[in-house]
């Protein structure tokens, strides 16, 4: 299927708006604040009107994954290349976008929370014009990651992502924002050079021979990547189960964890939530972290599946020490925020050990897990900043009897709440099921430990509701307001998700089923 | 059509929880006609289920399924499915829910959050009825939990007092932990089955297939479930939650603590009942057992006119969990339902009495006095005769004095222990159920007297007491009416004849024949044999209770503090409710908490340690670097720009002008920086 506006693809567009919407946000005076709102909202916004028509147009029986054929919307052009390098010969980047089931669900995703993070950015007021320049140049980051099938166009987004998120928590953030942020990016950086050695090895070892000229060249292209055959005489990657290959997994797979976060690689995600203003933490937890597990799924499940099925226990039971782990410390924390930031460890430990099931139902429940977590955390990063914009505090002991101050605001976070609690008839609940059926399949003792994780998430989501939205009101909280029209605009769209595919999560589990059984089969055999 | 109408009698209380919620404060009255008459349109119209369904003598079930998801290659089904079972509890449930509607009118009237109250009424009475119409596990789990959520709210209606919150988080967590062993017995079956609906489950065990391969996994699978049923049913030794949602106003006390859902267990119990083993079912018998008498001998010590009554109720289910151990499948059931509509009695009863203690205390602006403690009450009698009355009813029934429905089921379940222990020499469940009976009818007649006889303790507070209003003291007769025998057969002395008997029958095991239970006909020919000597000895101890209780509340020729005295450490652990909560808050709630402040510790010392110390390491390294550059390098560098300074006058000799030169130029050098770096 293919789908262009003006000559140019529609996953150009959709990537690059956000960058037309920079420029024009650069251009705009930044004294008029206002227009440059405006101006991140329509470029976000039609990032979400294109992606609605992705939804409804898309193919939901093609399947992806590793066959160029079956991805949709496909653009595929050659963008550097160099003739004749010594040693190396040709070497060749090309600009590949393509969509399948698997990054549909995650374009929708990052273009809905897109424009929400716009939404909730509207009180910004510090550097407006710096603010949303950036906040722009991210989401095409984040969006560029999804959609490309070339490593190395893959990994630019991937890099582009990180220094506009390293300012914007660094100069828009909260008191400790410096050391939050370089944390953050270390971390991330450390996790991107990893990254880099294991694709300039992959990119090494395989070779490509082109049809039409007989030319046999080194690509970056990933879908080459995952045919064994593709894999040159003595490259360091070639063979199957080699010592190099699990390297190769391992170092992807740091990268990736560092994303997720799993534990232990998770401690920056705290400090980051913390200190990011609340539009970011809503990105941070309701995309950022998603890149880490796509990644998983889009290069180490498919490039290296017998390092995958060799580690895949291991991820297992990171997962569940994830799930249990963050839903613990989670409890432990008396900053609202910091609580929300850990459960979001919890919750991904579930995408994690639902996809390392590799079977369809893990895997369908741990990506839609992405989507509802998403959603759901969008929800709680949302609260939280409700109420820290009119008090300025996050700490859950100083807060009480909110439900009769704000009685709507307390109505949609604990729709949000209940759905992290996994209430059946929300999102969360779903997901949570398919994750922990297919874990079940493969893992039958790690996963009934993983399941204790929902005694404990019960506990801390009940005990912040009762801290903070229950109990006498404080007289110091008597003069809080209930929402105003813009936040019931950005929450409105998340609880109709969260009730919608509570109920019904056919359209959501439609659109990547065929893409994940396929991958499932592809890894196991 | 029949399968449309329990979907609308499922969907007419959702529809009033979502109206409720958007629009509940702008209707007049707040829209609590609304909330009632779309509960009960849900009741006539289960009750046309019910008989339609019981008297065309078919066990047909009425079914429906449809596929909710695709999933891989596979999909999965959810439906309904009505067989007499689940028409009688409809209308359990229904009936129930519409008189505490209407009572809650009287009770809640000037209720700060009143349509709010009335909104969750109508969620709580939707997933109930989700629970009863479900025909498989996944519809049944996320009913349950739906369940879970609606007690919450409804215990925590009052949420601006700590304990009510309290007492909400302890109901759901509590309940949680039976239901991660539920969740962990449904993927078992799932992954044995890749089926949620019961009927597929249960032919697939039937044709051999077991859990695993193993016998034990099926066992283990049936006791998983279970451990749902000991949450909701609030079985040792997940009882613990019961007593503090009364917390919540009374009339939901009567609803979800005491007749419906907490009824849902035994309802778990009696859907599954085909797949459970011998084994499983023996540890069922015994969890009820013991349940029954922890909760009774605690009933006996309280003060509180809703403790009691919670404690009874434990007590109660216990029995029932009992009685579909041993097999007394259509006696357990039953007792559910005659112990439905005398313990919603029992509460709303004791809603009226505390409503008018309230009132009075109110006008005699007293505070200080708890307007539920039985101490500060006596000789209600005759300020509220029909509350006493319809009160006597409800204590004769569930004392299993004959003539009332209490009777019937009782003794049945009796009967029911007595035989199994005949077959198997468990011998120990009959005593403690024949004890539990005396038990019973002891602390409901000392509650009895204590709050309606005598003289009242304050002359002041009595004086003020006027009956409750119409709208509490109807559904309080409607009842009553309902709590005697006629309802459910008969004949007053044996249920067996009745068309409960007929309706209700108990299903074929489907598990291998080798851990299979004991037969319906075996078991009903053992309980035949047996069942004149356990109405004697039912009535011998319902008696004895009762006598026990005038002499020393009424004639007070026994001293129960002397008794008390005597009993010493038994009183005292039975008053302290046997300490466990004390132990289960230190030993769980304060270890997870210990645990947790220990992890984020570990989090914020050790990982973290690790992380920033090696940027602290980085940072020493790199200002050693730093100092190394400014001294040694710069050094060097400078010394260079003076070399190149010159050799800049040489080098520009080199400058041809050739393309080509300067290509192998930079070809050499990218030869060089490759042969360096690799």
């Amino acid at each position: 299927m293919e789908l262009q506006i003006l000559g140019i693809g529609i996953l150009t567009w959709l990537v690059f708006i956000p960058i037309l919407g920079m420029a024009a946000v650069l251009l705009i005076p930044g004294k008029n604040e206002n227009a440059i709102r405006w101006t991140a909202a329509v470029a976000t916004g039609i990032q979400l009107v294109l992606a609605i028509v992705i939804f409804s147009v898309f193919d939901r029986t093609k399947i992806g994954i590793n066959e160029a054929e079956t991805f949709q919307f496909v653009e595929h052009f050659s963008w550097i290349t160099v003739d004749s390098v010594p040693w190396v010969g040709r070497i060749e980047i090309t600009y590949f976008l393509g969509l399948d089931g698997l990054s549909a669900i995650m374009v929708i995703l990052t273009s809905l929370i897109g424009l929400i993070g716009v939404i909730s950015s509207w009180n910004i007021k510090k550097m407006v014009k710096g603010y949303f320049a950036l906040y722009l140049l991210l989401v095409t980051g984040m969006m560029g990651v999804f959609v490309a099938l070339d490593f190395f166009l893959f990994f630019i987004f991937w890099e582009v992502m990180l220094l506009p998120m390293y300012f914007l928590i660094g100069l828009w953030g909260g008191p400790r924002r410096e050391y939050a942020a370089i944390k953050f990016f270390l971390y991330t950086f450390v996790g991107g050079i990893l990254m880099l050695l294991a694709m300039l090895a992959l990119y090494f070892s395989v070779a490509y021979t082109d049809p039409a000229t007989g030319q046999t060249v080194h690509t970056f292209n990933m879908l080459h990547m995952m045919n064994p055959e593709n894999y040159i005489e003595g490259g360091l990657l070639t063979g199957v189960d080699t010592t190099w290959r699990y390297v190769a997994w391992m170092a992807l797979f740091i990268n990736f964890a560092i994303k997720i976060p799993l534990f232990p690689f998770h401690t920056w995600l705290p400090d980051a939530h913390v200190e990011a203003p609340t539009p970011i933490s809503v990105i941070l937890a309701g995309i950022l972290l998603k890149l880490g597990t796509y990644g998983l799924l889009r290069v180490n499940f498919p490039i290296f599946p017998d390092a995958t099925q060799y580690f895949v226990t291991f991820m297992a039971i990171l997962g569940m020490i994830s799930i249990i782990y963050g839903a613990l410390c989670a409890m432990a924390q008396d900053d609202f925020k910091k609580l929300i930031a850990y459960s979001s460890i919890s919750h991904m430990g579930i995408v994690v050990l639902g996809i390392a099931a590799l079977n369809t139902q893990g895997m369908v429940g741990g990506v839609l897990q992405m989507f509802n977590h998403g959603i759901i955390t969008a929800v709680l990063f949302l609260s939280v900043g409700v109420l820290y914009d009119r008090t300025h505090t996050r700490g859950l002991y100083d807060f009480g009897g909110i439900a009769n101050q704000m009685p709507k605001y307390t109505g949609v976070a604990m729709i949000g709440m209940f759905a992290g609690l996994g209430l059946p008839g929300l999102n969360g609940f779903v997901s949570e099921l398919f994750s922990f059926l297919g874990a079940f399949e493969a893992y039958k003792w790690i996963t009934m430990i993983s399941v204790t994780g929902i005694i404990f998430t019960a506990g801390y989501i009940l005990w912040t509701v009762q801290r903070v939205y229950l109990g006498e009101r404080p007289d110091k909280l008597k003069d809080l307001k209930d929402l105003t029209p813009r936040e019931i605009l950005a929450f409105t769209p998340l609880i109709i998700l969260i009730v919608f595919l509570g109920i019904y999560p056919a359209p959501a589990i439609e659109l990547m089923n065929t893409s994940l059984s396929f991958l499932v089969e592809f890894v196991t055999n | 059509m029949f399968t449309t109408i329990p979907i609308i009698i499922l969907l007419l209380p959702l529809l009033g929880f979502v109206l409720m919620i958007f629009f509940g404060k702008k209707l007049p009255r707040q829209g609590d006609w609304l909330s009632s008459g779309l509960i009960s349109i849900s009741l006539l119209l289960s009750i046309y289920l019910l008989i339609n369904k019981v008297s065309s003598h078919s066990e047909e079930m009425i079914s429906h399924s449809f596929t909710w998801v695709l999933i891989g290659s596979g999909s999965i089904e959810i439906g309904i499915a009505i067989d007499n079972l689940a028409a009688v509890m409809l209308v359990v449930v229904t009936l129930v829910s519409t008189l505490v509607h209407f009572f809650s009118m009287g009770y809640m009237k000037d209720d700060v959050r009143y349509s709010r109250y009335y909104a969750y009424l109508g969620l709580f009475s939707f997933s109930m009825l989700g629970i009863v119409i479900t025909n498989n596990l996944l519809l049944m789990y996320a009913a349950w939990e739906l369940v879970g959520i609606s007690s919450y709210l409804l215990i925590g209606h009052w949420y601006e007092k700590k304990s009510a919150s309290n007492a909400a988080n302890k109901a759901f967590i509590v309940n949680r932990i039976g239901d991660f062993g539920m969740f962990i017995g449904i993927m078992i079956l799932f992954f044995s089955y890749s089926t949620f609906t019961f009927e597929a489950i249960f032919s697939s065990i039937n044709s051999g297939q077991l859990p695993f391969g193993s016998e034990q996994w099926l066992t283990a699978a049936g006791i998983l479930i279970f451990c749902g049923a000991v949450g909701k049913s609030a079985q040792f030794p997940l009882h613990v939650w019961l007593p503090d949602a009364m917390e919540g106003p009374t009339p939901v006390s009567a609803l979800i603590h005491a007749a419906t859902m907490v009824a849902a267990g035994v309802y778990l119990v009696a859907r599954v009942f085909p797949m459970l083993t011998s084994d499983a079912l023996l540890v069922i018998a015994y969890i009820g057992a013991i349940t029954s008498l922890i909760a009774a001998t605690i009933a006996i010590t309280q003060f509180d006119i809703k403790k009691v009554l919670a404690y009874s109720t434990i007590s109660q289910l216990g029995y029932m969990i009992m009685a579909l151990g041993v097999g007394a499948f259509t006696a357990g059931f039953m007792h559910l339902v005659t112990h439905a509509a005398f313990k919603a009695g029992l509460f709303l009863g004791a809603g009226s009495v505390i409503y008018a203690m309230h009132e009075s205390l109110h006008k005699a602006k007293d505070h200080h006095t708890d307007a539920q403690d039985v101490r500060n009450m006596g000789g209600l009698k005759s300020k509220m005769p029909i509350t006493y009355i319809t009160f006597l009813v409800f204590t004769l029934a569930i004392s299993g004095i004959p003539f009332t429905s209490g009777f019937l089921s009782k003794d049945e379940i009796l009967a029911g222990t007595l035989a199994f222990s005949t077959m198997n020499g468990h011998w120990i469940l009959p005593v403690i159920g024949f004890a539990v009976a005396a038990m019973t009818a002891l602390y409901m007649f000392r509650l009895l007297i204590l709050t309606f006889h005598g003289k009242p303790a304050d002359e002041s507070i009595i004086s003020g007491i006027k009956e409750s209003p119409k709208v509490m003291t109807v559904p309080l007769m409607v009842l009553a009416a309902l709590s005697l025998f006629v309802f459910y057969s008969f004949n007053p002395l044996g249920a067996a004849s009745g068309w409960f008997y007929a309706a209700i029958e108990q299903p074929m095991s489907v598990v291998p024949e080798l851990i299979q239970p004991a037969s319906a006909h075996v078991f009903h020919e053992a309980v035949e044999n047996i069942h004149g000597m356990a109405m004697i000895i039912s009535i011998l101890m319902a008696g004895a209770g009762v006598l026990l209780a005038f002499a020393m509340y009424q004639w007070k020729k026994v001293n129960a503090d002397k008794l008390a005295e005597h009993a010493g450490v038994l009183y005292k652990g039975a008053f302290n409710k046997w300490y466990f909560d004390e132990f289960y808050s230190k030993a769980f709630v304060g270890g997870t908490i210990i645990l947790t402040k220990i992890l984020r510790w570990f989090d914020e010392n050790i990982i973290d340690g690790i992380v920033n110390g090696s940027a602290h390491i980085t940072k020493i390294i790199s200002s050693i670097s730093g100092w190394i550059d400014n001294n040694v390098v710069d050094g060097l560098v400078n010394a260079t720009a003076n070399t190149a300074d010159r050799a800049g006058g040489l080098l520009s000799k080199i400058q041809t002008g050739k393309v080509q030169v300067y290509l192998v130029y930079v070809v050499f050098s990218f030869l060089v920086l490759f042969i360096l770096f690799l």
